[in-house]
């Protein structure tokens, strides 16, 4: 009997974390990942040439990146990487690549799609305007670029990634101009007791905020941002303070982001199930505690289950593997799958008082006004997905696609989605849950129309 | 819950939602019953190509007399679903192709139809973006594109607002005819929700479930679900004027106001029961390869999204239109197989004529549903 071909979709915590398990039960995975190197997005190494020390990247999280980069670099003889390779689409046991432009197919026993997370954008007046960069972007040019978005920068958003990323450009030496949180002080205090559970995450947190004061950066709770400035280049950030008082700040780049989304791409196309998740406002792919799903063969990891951070990620990678290994009548470390199913379920919980302290702006997206921009892809204004709401008939979100061409750009929806969805709830005047989901199909991200033209 | 009606329409296609919108201007009591969302399969899902350039000649009437409507929808329907009378350009790849071309535009001009026929160079002077690999052309200036999402959705609103009863998520599941199960008023038609509708007529404008429809009348036709595949770039400078075809089966492309380029080109997997249909990826890259081969400009595009649908092909291509054979009252219109989407305006001209008096000025006669049972 031939080996059983075992494929992992992305290196980052999970993704590596699977490959390890693999090998150490005794199968030699195919590895794929879009990235150049592997890591992740949170794990992320700089290009070859670039020499700046783990600590100035990773922070506090240098010695888990440090561990993770050295797992894989350990699995090298025990699996078939493929780096800067894309898988598309998934179909009857086989994965769809576009590598340097030319296609290619990967047969598969078992997939384990582990492909993370993307920002969660909440459309404001002026944020298509160049200078403006969703959080995520604006991390990876610091950590892979070693350059910043802007000379002084306004932070906008949510989540535990504002602060740190506020934080790693104010050490980086960029002058940051304002951290301006959705989030309420009370919400984050409320969320306090469980966080607490989880002291060094906590502390962590506690310590970029208070570096950030330190260092004398304006810091607003309960603060919406009201518009981004400026004529083909930013110029100032207006929001609304915690106090209801109209502020503006001067910047020359603004970093955006409300938390996270789950990439599910891939996890839809290859047929997963979803169910609408009430605290995160998300739909998520449905999966059993180590991450089968109800399509066989087909198994997810990582954030792209549900955002629970690179902690979780790596438990849920190891677990996919465990659950793998069963499934093909291989003997599985049963100690090994009981601690990572701890670990994961202490995230888990952390995870959810994240979501608490953190909501989504849900009523900043469904309030719009009329001509802010919501698909910056198609340009398509809120007003026009509320026309075809209330004139139109676009009972659920896949029908105001067709009729406005909101989400159906090239970002694919990853930008938009998640306000689109609240402005269409909002306009129904019905539960998010009720205007379903926008559909994925193949090709997972953009290839090249030529793809099938090479040999 | 019973409902009493004159006309009830199965299937909220284009055809059936224009014909509503016809009857309902006449104050003619419709009903029209479409399983999920109306325009969602064939109407919808199509490439949006407005042609009359290349179609069976027996098609070419309906084609003539619907091309003058499409430049009218803004005012019949209160939007112009992105109409653009941008030409239909169709390629031919060697002198087999360019002699087809020529021929049809022969055969063509007997019912009206100006084509210009082009060789390679000519074509190639008039769009240069063409590679070498188009032997000729033949054009069509008054043929166009529009947008298909927005067409089938614009009539069911306006049939509404004429006083069409208009039910979307509404399934048939029961047919009966008072020649077997009723009391004199024709037609009982029953849904999935318990609601039955009585009608002096019925249409069946059912698309790829339409011979479902007629085998519940004891009428066979062989018709087969089809899932034609489309293809769209990200937006690029706009370029390509005309919509794009080819003699043989190749692709069929256009470029859209925003700049985005949509082709189409093979058939994905169609689940009739479950209305739903699935792109297979190796007709994608054929498409890809293709398109990229005849305007290499295309090359370095990339592909953002892609769509499929059910439509329903039958043998000789030809739509099913007219009376049923079995059942007094009954009429057809489905199986436009995959190129109905034209057509779709005047189907609600023709049957309403056919509803309201029993005859139409267009010839149908090549379409009727019996030219399948000496088979």
């Amino acid at each position: 009997m031939s080996e059983p071909q075992v494929l992992v979709i992305g290196a980052g915590p999970a993704g590596v974390r699977a490959a390890e398990a693999l090998v150490a039960g005794g199968i030699s995975p195919v590895v794929v990942d879009e990235s150049p190197r592997s890591g992740g997005q949170i794990y992320r190494q700089p290009p070859d040439g670039f020499t700046r020390p783990g600590k100035a990247l990773y922070g506090f999280e240098a010695g888990r990146a440090q561990r993770l980069h050295q797992t894989f670099a350990s699995l090298q003889n025990h699996m078939d990487y493929r780096p800067e390779t894309l898988v598309w689409n998934i179909r009857d046991g086989v994965a769809h690549t576009a590598q340097d432009g030319a296609h290619g197919e990967i047969p598969f026993d078992a997939i384990i799609i582990a492909t993370g997370a993307h920002d969660r954008v909440a459309p404001f007046p002026g944020w298509t305007t160049p200078g403006v960069f969703t959080l995520g972007g604006t991390q990876v040019a610091l950590k892979y670029q070693g350059c910043a978005i802007g000379r002084r920068v306004a932070f906008v958003g949510t989540g535990p990634l504002l602060t740190l990323v506020a934080w790693q450009y104010a050490k980086a030496g960029t002058e940051v101009a304002a951290v301006i949180d959705s989030a309420t002080l009370g919400e984050e205090l409320g969320a306090l007791g469980t966080l607490a559970k989880d002291p060094t995450t906590l502390a962590k947190g506690l310590y970029y905020t208070a570096s950030l004061r330190t260092r004398r950066v304006p810091l607003s709770h309960g603060a919406v941002p009201l518009e981004a400035e400026g004529d083909g280049r930013v110029e100032a950030l207006r929001y609304r303070d915690g106090a209801g008082r109209e502020q503006r700040v001067a910047c020359d780049a603004i970093a955006t982001g409300y938390g996270l989304t789950p990439e599910t791409r891939l996890a839809d196309i290859a047929g997963c199930r979803f169910a609408f998740h009430e605290p995160s406002r998300q739909w998520l792919p449905e999966t059993d505690d180590d991450g089968r799903t109800a399509v066989a063969r087909v198994y997810l990891a990582g954030d792209g289950m549900g955002i629970a951070g690179a902690n979780a990620a790596e438990a849920r990678g190891a677990l996919a593997s465990f659950a793998v290994l069963a499934d093909l009548g291989r003997s599985v470390p049963m100690t090994r799958v009981a601690g990572h199913r701890r670990q994961l379920a202490a995230a888990r919980r952390f995870a959810a008082a994240l979501d608490g302290a953190f909501a989504y702006p849900a009523d900043l997206a469904a309030t719009m006004a009329d001509d802010t921009i919501l698909c910056r892809c198609e340009a398509i204004r809120a007003g026009k997905l509320r026309h075809a709401a209330n004139d139109l008939g676009a009972n659920e979100l896949n029908r105001a696609k067709a009729l406005t061409r909101v989400a159906m750009g090239r970002c694919q929806g990853r930008m938009c989605g998640a306000a689109a969805a609240e402005v269409l709830a909002a306009a129904l005047h019905t539960p998010i849950d009720q205007v379903e989901r926008l559909r994925g199909a193949a090709p997972a991200k953009p290839v090249p129309l030529s793809l099938g033209a090479k040999p | 819950m019973t409902i009493d009606t004159e006309v009830a329409i199965v299937g909220g296609g284009i055809a059936g939602c224009a014909t509503a919108l016809y009857l309902a201007q006449r104050d003619v009591p419709v009903v029209m019953l479409e399983k999920g969302m109306a325009g969602a399969q064939a109407s919808g899902v199509n490439f949006g190509g407005v042609r009359q350039q290349g179609r069976l000649l027996p098609e070419l009437p309906l084609a003539r007399r619907s091309r003058e409507i499409w430049p009218r929808l803004a005012s019949i329907i209160g939007t112009d679903c992105e109409f653009v009378a941008s030409g239909h350009l169709k390629l031919a790849r060697d002198d087999a192709d360019c002699e087809e071309l020529a021929a049809y535009a022969v055969a063509a001009r007997d019912y009206g139809l100006n084509l210009d026929v082009l060789d390679g160079d000519q074509t190639r002077r008039r769009f240069p973006w063409l590679s070498d690999a188009v032997a000729g052309a033949s054009l069509c200036p008054k043929d166009g594109q529009a947008n298909p999402r927005l067409v089938g959705p614009a009539f069911a609103r306006a049939a509404r607002a004429a006083g069409a009863d208009i039910r979307e998520d509404t399934e048939v599941t029961g047919f009966a005819h008072d020649g077997q199960a009723h009391d004199g008023r024709g037609f009982e038609l029953t849904t999935a929700g318990g609601q039955v509708v009585r009608a002096r007529q019925m249409l069946n404008c059912a698309g790829a479930w339409g011979a479902s429809v007629a085998a519940a009348f004891g009428e066979t036709v062989p018709l087969a679900a089809i899932a034609p595949q489309m293809v769209v770039t990200e937006p690029t400078r706009h370029f390509i004027e005309p919509a794009l075809g080819m003699c043989d089966t190749g692709i069929y492309l256009r470029q859209v106001a925003r700049g985005n380029v949509v082709f189409g080109g093979g058939a994905g997997i169609a689940d009739t029961v479950a209305s739903r249909a699935y792109v297979l990826p190796e007709h994608t890259l054929a498409a890809g390869a293709l398109a990229a081969s005849l305007i290499p400009r295309l090359a370095n595009l990339q592909i953002i999204r892609v769509w499929t649908g059910i439509e329903g092909e039958m043998p000789d291509a030809l739509p099913v239109i007219g009376p049923s054979q079995t059942t007094a009252g009954l009429w057809h219109a489905f199986g436009f197989s995959g190129h109905g989407f034209q057509l779709g305006p005047v189907m609600g001209d023709i049957l309403g004529e056919l509803l309201t008096s029993g005859q139409t000025p267009t010839p149908i006669e090549a379409f009727r549903i019996g030219r399948f049972a000496s088979n």
